[in-house]
């Protein structure tokens, strides 16, 4: 009875102590989430005005402009960025994301894929890790983003998809991340990086006599790589936040599951207390009538 | 006129201001008061704000980007910018 007693304790303590590292966790995360939707927020005026000044420089031009960046071409070779986290226990988070990347790659591209010729750059540990070790074309170069997360890093890894895309190394890039909606809901979407689709002329843009240094040919060219920059950057932002909006809630989870365990444990720990004092006190009234008698 | 200067990791300067020199890719150049419309591109040096009339200044420097002039509001998009101390 008494082992039962002890046995009971300890599995208490053990659930306790896990229970505080995942309240612990979660409050991590809540903190972590609030700095990430800062970066998100701060970022969003100059990806805003650097569409709208390219969407003013084509509307203010005559004619179709050649943007090489924009130019479709036969799908051979397939680059897929998957932006995963570098951390575990949030949840389905990184699975749901690696669930997506591989649909993707047998719905839309099972040809290139046979041959080998899709390949991924896994950002964020987890997905690099699981691509690995399933025999994917992976490349190291950029899993480490999350150690060091600033615009410059993020800017390295889109100019050498830019690179690798006029190089013709790849003929389309998709970047598979989570966009974030609010810390409980995040969007698991595919999102075409390269070609950019065209930009059109829109109404409503402002018509104004610019003047444009250089040509506007060339400040097209120029500004594309930079919209590509923010849109990765974006993503990866995006990616980062749901990362910790899913720990967060995986951990809240974890901590209220634990309290049912700690219900039900106590339970039976006062139910084995009582029985132990009930056989005790037997004992000792039917010591004393044994005397008496 | 008003003055913007964005980078991607936060806004770095908002106000009033009486003009602003950057270094354009052919040659650095000044927008004041009722500047024309213009887009241009931005080459890696100094960006001088002036604040008003009286030699209020301060400068920051970039690695390259874009500016754009319309309606006396200029919008300077810039990577890698960061401000600097004024020697004065």
């Amino acid at each position: 009875m008494a082992g039962q007693l002890k046995e009971v304790r300890n599995r208490i303590k053990s659930v306790q102590s896990t229970q505080q590292i995942t309240k612990a966790m979660k409050m991590v995360s809540a903190a972590k989430l609030r700095r990430a939707q800062d970066a998100i927020t701060q970022m969003r005026p100059y990806s805003k005005k650097l569409q709208e000044m390219l969407s003013n420089i084509v509307s203010n031009s005559d004619g179709d402009m050649a943007m090489p960046l924009a130019t479709d071409r036969p799908v051979e070779k397939v680059l897929m960025i998957v932006v995963t986290s570098d951390r575990g226990l949030a949840g389905a988070f990184n699975a749901n994301i690696i669930k997506l990347a591989k649909l993707t790659i047998n719905q839309r591209y099972p040809e290139q894929y046979r041959k080998g010729q899709v390949a991924i750059w896994g950002i964020g540990k987890k997905g690099y890790e699981h691509f690995l070790k399933n025999n994917y074309r992976t490349d190291a170069t950029f899993k480490d983003i999350f150690l060091n997360l600033t615009f410059e890093h993020v800017q390295r890894a889109s100019e050498a998809a830019v690179k690798g895309f006029l190089n013709r190394e790849y003929d389309v890039v998709e970047i598979v991340y989570s966009q974030f909606r609010n810390a409980a809901t995040q969007q698991f979407t595919v999102e075409r990086f390269l070609p950019i689709p065209k930009v059109e002329k829109k109404k409503g843009d402002i018509k104004a006599d610019f003047i444009f240094d250089p040509s506007q040919e060339e400040l097209v060219t120029e500004l594309m790589p930079k919209i590509l920059n923010t849109q990765l950057y974006k993503a990866v932002l995006d990616s980062n936040a749901s990362e910790h909006g899913a720990r967060m809630t995986a951990m809240d989870k974890a901590s209220e599951n634990a309290n049912v365990l700690l219900k039900n444990l106590k339970i039976s720990y006062n139910r084995a207390r009582q029985a132990a004092i009930t056989t005790e006190l037997t004992e000792i009234v039917s010591g004393a009538a044994a005397l008496q008698g | 006129m008003n003055l913007e200067i964005l980078t991607p990791d936060k806004k770095l300067y908002s106000g009033e201001v009486y003009g602003v020199q950057m270094p354009g890719i052919s040659g650095s150049f000044e927008v004041l008061e009722k500047h024309a419309p213009l887009v241009s591109a931005l080459k890696a040096g100094r960006v001088k704000v002036l604040k008003d009339k009286n030699n209020h200044v301060s400068f920051f420097d970039i690695q390259g980007g874009f500016v754009e002039v319309l309606n006396n509001k200029v919008t300077v998009l810039v990577e890698g910018a960061v401000a600097v101390e004024s020697a004065s």
